[in-house]
Parts: structure tokens; C-alpha cells; sequence
């Protein structure tokens, strides 16, 4: 009996001081990770979006709350002017969530730019939505509050040959970002004005 | 029992040194060779991983009981693998890229709870930290070397400067998987004929 308390007493002790030890330690090092995780993984497709902006966007950041999440918005400053955001979106891939960035200009609710950021779609097929640039060019210059459909499901958007999934997925992700940016508007045009 | 602590630095070295004469946790090396850069950030981590884990092993060696010290090992191994993951995360985010999920998987790399079943458990602190030392630098030693190799022959380049100018062209086979396989067996055999005096 003895020995089975000790067991138990020195398997919670233990369990509990690395519990703590790893909570300090993730206390510690999330805005670092955050950080990293910005430049390494969303900052390319992030300047590439913001292309020309004479700004760190990474840098540059807010964050609104919507609901119980917290979304980061990234600040292009163009001819001196903060009138460019980019964030992120999500829409349901072939296999699986397709995360993307969209930039608007919050001018004239415009689409400046749009790239695929983490997806885990067939490589060579679905990843072209991400890899070529033909496909997100499609969409640029379309206004942000209104969904976004590719050709056959009445749409403006051509699907990658092969890939409708994907190419669905896609459009459903910007869609996504454009409700986004529809509800929280407001608050963005507020929290951009501390860049100007 | 009568071991300095030198010498138990030093076996980690050469008379027991990881993968080649202790065979154990080949799927770290197997996998993360491709480069020079792969195998000197899983040695470093593995280091760091293995002299914690001796230490707190040693310290505690009296309190574990032993029905349970396997638990009790995989406990504080996979602390210290979590730590490095994110300290890694947070200062050397593009090589964790790389390494990815063999980082977490150092929790089940055989080395580590070999070294505490056979050594910290039964030694004291200094002795293990040695040990743990010897036994880490050996490995990344090696691992830096099959990486070497590997990049050198598949790739043309060491720490991803071109060796051979640009006029080589790459024996793909050497990054590949089986490359591994042949590369480790030959050092494998190369070690045996030096020590087989």
C-alpha cells in the first residue's frame, strides 16, 4: 500500500512541476513564436500582397476582437497613406482548411491582392492556387463585401483546371475575409487611423 | 564503478558513440541528414534534451520508485523535449521548419531513455552529466558527418555553400532515403575496420 502512494504521490509531483515549468516557458515564448510564425510562414504572402506598401506591415499590426477570436490585421501604408489592410481568411479546401490573405483598400472596399498562406491540397493540382500566380490574380480589383464564386456556380473566378474543389475552396476563403471585413469595417477604419 | 569522470565523456566519443556503435534512435538519423545544418540543430537538441533529462534523472534517482521509472523517465524527457520545441520556435523558427515533427518525436528517441535507464539511473549527477555530454556531442558528431556526406555527394554544397562549383551535378540518390541507409551502413562498416584492429 505504501509503495502505491508513492508511486502516485511522486508521478503527480513530478507531472505537475512539468506542467508548470512548460506553462512558464509557453508564457514566455508566445509572442516570440508569434513573431517568427508571421515573417516565416504569412510575411510572404503578405508583402507580396501589400506589394509597393513603404512599410513593415508585419510590424505595423492591430488586432480586433470578433466574437471569442482575436484577428490581426496587417497596415499597408501606400503614398504615405494607411489605407490597406490584409488578414487573413479560411475556406474549406479538398484536403482540408485552406488559410489565405486578403488585402482591401478600405477607400474604395476594393480587393488588392489575395495569396494562399497553409493549405494541404494535392501537390502539383490543387497547390497551384497557391504556387501560380494566375489564379489569385483573378482577385484583384473585386469589391471585398460581396461573395466571391468561381464561373460555375455563377461566379467570375476561373477554377484551376483539375481542381474545382480547390479553386472552391478558395473563393469560399475570400468570401470568408469579405464577411470579415464587412462586420468589423468600422473598427478597422478606427484602429487604421493610429498608422496615418 | 571506478570510471573518472573523463572517461565517461570520453566513451561517448568513440567506444560508444551513437548511431555507430550504440545502434539506437536511427530514425532521427536516417531522416534529418539530408544537410550539414539538419543534423548540427537535432545533435544541439538532442544535447540539450539528454544532459536535462541525465541530471534531473540522477537527482531524483532515489525517489523514483522503480515500477514506475520508465513513466517517470518519459515524463521528464518529453518536458524538456517540449522546451526545446519551443524555445527552437521562438529563436530558430526556420530550422524548426525543417527538422518539423522529428523534434517532437525526440521524446521516443531510444538514446535518451537508454542513457537514463543505464546510466543516470544508477550514477550520480556529475558522473550523468558527463555521460549525458559525451553521449550527445558523439551523436551530433555523427549526425553531422552522414549530413555531410550526404550534402556534399547529393547536393554539391556544405552549409549550403557550393563545394564543387556549378559544373557538378548532384547524385540525388545521397538526399534521398536510401542514400541514408547506404551512407549509415558504410560508416558502420568503416568504424568496425578502424576498431577491429
Amino acid at each position: 500500500m505504501r509503495e502505491i502512494i508513492k508511486m502516485i504521490v511522486v508521478l503527480t509531483v513530478l507531472s505537475s512541476f512539468s506542467g508548470g515549468l512548460l506553462a512558464a516557458i509557453r508564457g514566455g515564448t508566445k509572442d516570440k513564436i508569434e513573431y517568427q510564425q508571421l515573417v516565416f510562414v504569412k510575411g510572404p504572402a503578405i508583402r507580396n500582397i501589400l506589394e509597393g506598401c513603404s512599410n513593415d506591415p508585419i510590424v505595423d499590426r492591430f488586432k480586433i476582437k470578433d466574437g471569442d477570436t482575436e484577428r490581426s490585421f496587417f497596415v499597408g501604408v501606400f503614398d504615405g497613406k494607411a489605407n490597406t489592410v490584409a488578414f487573413e481568411g479560411i475556406g474549406k479546401g479538398f484536403g482540408g482548411d485552406i488559410g489565405l490573405m486578403v488585402g482591401v483598400n478600405i477607400d474604395d472596399d476594393k480587393i488588392i491582392g489575395m495569396g494562399v498562406t497553409t493549405h494541404s491540397e494535392t501537390p502539383g493540382i490543387g497547390s497551384k492556387a497557391q504556387t501560380d500566380p494566375k489564379f489569385p490574380n483573378q482577385f484583384k480589383g473585386l469589391a471585398a463585401i460581396e461573395p466571391c464564386k468561381v464561373k460555375p456556380d455563377g461566379g467570375n473566378i476561373d477554377a484551376i483546371s483539375g481542381a474545382t474543389v480547390t479553386s472552391r475552396g478558395v473563393c469560399g476563403g475570400v468570401t470568408n475575409a469579405a464577411d470579415i471585413y464587412k462586420r468589423l469595417k468600422p473598427q478597422i477604419a478606427e484602429k487604421i487611423k493610429a498608422f496615418n | 564503478m571506478a570510471k573518472s569522470i573523463t572517461q565517461e565523456f570520453v566513451k561517448g566519443l568513440w567506444d560508444e558513440i551513437p548511431p555507430f556503435r550504440l545502434v539506437l534512435g536511427l530514425c532521427p538519423v536516417l531522416a534529418v541528414t539530408k544537410s550539414v545544418e539538419n543534423g548540427l540543430g537535432m545533435g544541439m537538441a538532442v544535447i540539450f534534451v539528454l544532459v536535462c533529462s541525465n541530471i534531473l534523472v540522477s537527482l531524483l534517482r532515489n525517489i523514483i520508485p522503480s515500477k514506475v521509472r520508465i513513466a517517470c523517465f518519459i515524463v521528464i524527457i518529453a518536458t524538456f523535449v517540449i522546451v526545446v520545441e519551443l524555445l527552437m520556435q521562438a529563436y530558430t523558427y526556420p530550422l524548426f521548419l525543417k527538422l518539423g515533427i522529428f523534434i517532437p518525436l525526440i521524446v521516443v528517441n531510444c538514446i535518451l531513455l537508454g542513457r537514463a535507464e543505464a546510466f543516470a539511473y544508477k550514477n550520480g549527477v556529475v558522473a550523468s552529466i558527463a555521460d549525458g555530454f559525451g553521449i550527445g556531442i558523439g551523436f551530433t558528431l555523427s549526425l553531422v558527418s552522414i549530413g555531410a556526406l550526404r550534402e556534399v555527394f547529393g547536393n554539391g554544397t556544405f552549409f549550403g555553400m557550393s563545394v564543387f562549383g556549378p559544373s557538378y551535378q548532384p547524385f540525388i540518390f545521397m538526399v534521398e532515403a536510401p542514400g541514408a541507409f547506404v551512407c549509415l551502413g558504410l560508416m558502420l562498416s568503416l568504424m568496425n575496420l578502424a576498431g577491429n584492429k
